[in-house]
């Protein structure tokens, strides 16, 4: 078991035909995920690589294939609407990897799709993977390993480090999710969280947080009241200066609000071993799971 | 992105936000002219009237200007003075001048522009901001009858007199919660309309400029019972800058960190520090952690340094001569996990640079992930002088330990 995908998904691509998402669906695919469909707008009828059906909207492509999510490669001015074509056609899941989105067609995304069941993972995020079983994102397939790990970021390249620290270290992962590193994005920390505490086959929880916003302390104290899994955790940031934004759009410390000192001590508060530096997370993990 | 006093003031005036008089000037002449125009000038004795004065504020992108002081001993960045010649003599002094405020360093910021304006005659102030919320994922007014002061102090001295008025994204601001909010800050019958016309201008400019955040402090009402913004503080989201070039022309690059506005050129996601250990990283998250770890280790990061994922060699290259040309610079540590950027791109950008720039400080480097064999091969093979490290951790004792050659072991924290 895992969340969220696994070998049953049926995974439509938004943007299939442009490099970038051309290119990661073919990486997708070498790894096994079960790509069905591909949608851009005025290249319906055309087959992708001869063998994925190109339609021009979500709807169609829904009809016709039955795909049940949804992974989107447009560019960062049309994004939000493709987010919102997914959402109607009433996928179970949409990745939203694009990077860039304006905030305020997320606050506006955010506020349309309220009450819809379809989840949204991103936008600005590596995607979300269930090692052997199904890719959906841009992360790099080798670094993974069948497990029991649950491992929850908002950064990428900081997320493969903690997942080859446990891979190397023999320890694989049931899910790999990356929530995105903007302002406002779909799945929380806390989201996930709560999957990860309900899948059988997730025994212990890697999470990977940074400056900026309150999610990871919103986590923190559901993880404290409800979560009996043993939690590990990094916070990225400590050493950036108030006022800036550190790369990812969400990355700012603003008004003394949002600093790595405040995450890390509402995590330490809620039970969780925190890493003290990103080269000893999986040890973090591995030192609580024998203490246990 | 920041902007200028006076270009937000055009900001606040496009969309019908009450703001005081006044205009920019680039010469002493101009200066003059526009305090001529500003009207509250006696024409018999050519004096500004009583109750009324002029104010010439230096315009640069640092806080503190009125108590500032210019590199030639002039003091004060804003002035209030009495006539249009007065303004012509104070804007003669500041422009072409380096003012240096708390805000500034030591090196001060040259003055191109001084806005020149009328000084209002403040009889209340007022608090006001909107910014995008991310725990609601809307817009929020923050207000308070406690103006004119940071509002982190209010909200530490006297949390209750802080009001918040969330807005709803779709529907937009309501006039009932402009009424509700001049109500709640004490403006009086007389004042409500002038308010509430205010605030709703400022959501137009929130929302049609794309800010993160509009500050208001203070927000005025006058002796003549006006209500005026008067002075104004944005955020604007970068994602959304391709939607408004002329918010982003308003980009003054004299005013950032020219190592920031060269890494830009090349689309590098690049932030400078203090320290002596400069970084090259690929990816937000990992880029801060490289930095953390360096400080965990007792070092110093000189910079952020995000090459992004989908960098080129040409842009690795740059990324190099801009850590190189900072002199506070002892070493630098490269930090890539390969993903979508293969480390092979990577490997072959260091070699580029060791080419055309002379690597004048130690260079430990951390690969790992997509075709990283190749890339340690193609490092191997160019026999650019470098110190390899294993993993993370050893990379960043190795840089601490390069940076300072005195300290044979970097003492952790």
């Amino acid at each position: 078991m895992s969340v969220l995908v696994d070998k049953n998904t049926r995974l439509l691509v938004q943007g299939i035909t442009g490099s970038a998402g051309a290119f990661h669906t073919r990486q997708c695919i070498e790894y096994g995920t079960n790509v069905v469909a591909g949608v851009t707008p005025g290249k319906g009828g055309q087959m992708f690589d001869d063998k994925i059906p190109v339609f021009d909207t979500v709807w169609e492509a829904k009809q016709k294939t039955n795909c049940n999510v949804s992974m989107i490669f447009v560019p960062a001015a049309f994004a939000a609407d493709s987010i919102l074509e997914a959402v109607d056609a009433d996928l179970d899941l949409v990745v939203c990897i694009t990077e860039g989105i304006p905030v305020m067609d997320m606050m506006r995304v955010k506020a349309q799709t309220r009450g819809k069941r379809t989840r949204l993972i991103g936008p600005n995020c590596p995607g979300i993977i269930t090692p052997g079983a199904c890719k959906i994102g841009i992360m790099p397939g080798y670094i993974h390993k069948e497990g029991k790990v649950g491992v929850i970021s908002r950064s990428g390249t900081l997320t493969y480090e903690a997942v080859w620290q446990l891979t190397s270290r023999g320890y694989g992962q049931s899910t790999c999710i990356g929530i995105g590193g903007d302002p406002i994005g779909g799945l929380s920390h806390l989201d996930a969280v709560k999957l990860f505490d309900d899948d059988k086959n997730t025994d212990a929880m890697i999470l990977i947080g940074e400056i900026g916003g309150s999610a990871e302390e919103e986590a923190a104290a559901w993880i404290k009241a409800n979560c009996k899994k043993p939690v590990a955790a990094f916070i990225a940031g400590m050493t950036a200066p108030p006022g800036r934004r550190m790369g990812h759009a969400g990355a700012i410390v603003s008004g003394g609000k949002g600093t790595a000192a405040g995450k890390i001590e509402a995590l330490k508060a809620a039970g969780i071993a925190v890493a003290e530096t990103p080269a000893t997370i999986a040890d973090t993990l591995i030192a609580r799971l024998k203490n246990n | 992105m920041n902007i200028h006093e006076y270009q937000a003031k055009e900001l606040l005036e496009k969309f019908g936000v009450a703001t005081t008089r006044g205009k920019v000037a680039s010469t002493a002449d101009e200066a003059e002219a526009i305090a001529r125009e500003l009207g509250d000038v006696d024409l018999a004795t050519g004096r500004v009237r009583p109750n009324v004065g002029l104010v010439v504020k230096a315009q640069i992108h640092a806080g503190g200007r009125g108590k500032g002081t210019f590199k030639d001993g002039f003091k004060g960045g804003v002035q209030v003075v009495k006539s249009p010649e007065n303004v012509r003599e104070v804007a003669d002094k500041m422009l072409g001048q380096t003012l240096v405020t708390h805000q500034t360093g030591a090196a001060g910021r040259v003055v191109h522009k001084v806005l020149v304006g009328e000084s209002a005659e403040i009889a209340r102030e007022i608090y006001f901001a909107i910014l995008l919320d991310r725990a609601i994922a809307a817009p929020l007014i923050v207000a308070s009858t406690e103006g004119g002061v940071e509002i982190e102090t209010v909200a530490a001295k006297s949390p209750d007199k802080i009001i918040r008025e969330p807005i709803d994204p779709l529907a937009g601001l309501q006039p009932f919660q402009t009424r509700k909010l001049a109500k709640q800050l004490g403006f009086e019958q007389s004042q409500t309309k002038a308010a509430t016309k205010l605030f709703d201008g400022l959501y137009r400019t929130f929302i049609g400029c794309d800010c993160s955040m509009v500050e208001i402090n203070p927000l005025v009402v006058t002796k003549k019972n006006e209500v005026l913004a008067l002075d104004a503080k944005f955020n604007f989201d970068d994602n959304a800058l391709y939607r408004h070039p002329e918010i982003a022309a308003m980009r003054d690059v004299a005013e950032e960190d020219p190592r920031e506005v060269e890494a830009s050129k090349h689309g590098l996601n690049y932030i400078g520090l203090d320290g002596n250990i400069a970084c090259l990283v690929n990816g937000a998250g990992l880029a801060m952690a490289t930095m953390d770890i360096i400080k965990f280790y007792g070092g110093s990061p000189a910079n952020f340094l995000d090459v992004g994922g989908g960098a080129t060699e040409e842009q690795v290259t740059e990324a190099f001569k801009i850590l190189i040309a900072d002199k506070n610079v002892k070493a630098i540590l490269v930090n890539i996990f390969g993903g979508i950027m293969k480390v092979d791109v990577i490997a072959q950008g260091i070699i580029n640079a060791a080419k055309t720039v002379k690597l004048s400080v130690p260079v430990v480097v951390r690969l790992e992930g997509t075709n990283v064999e190749k890339g340690k091969q193609l490092l191997k093979k160019s026999g650019v002088e470098l110190i390899p490290a294993d993993d993370l951790a050893d990379a960043a004792q190795k840089a601490v330990a390069a940076a300072n050659p005195k300290n044979q072991k970097p003492n952790p924290k």
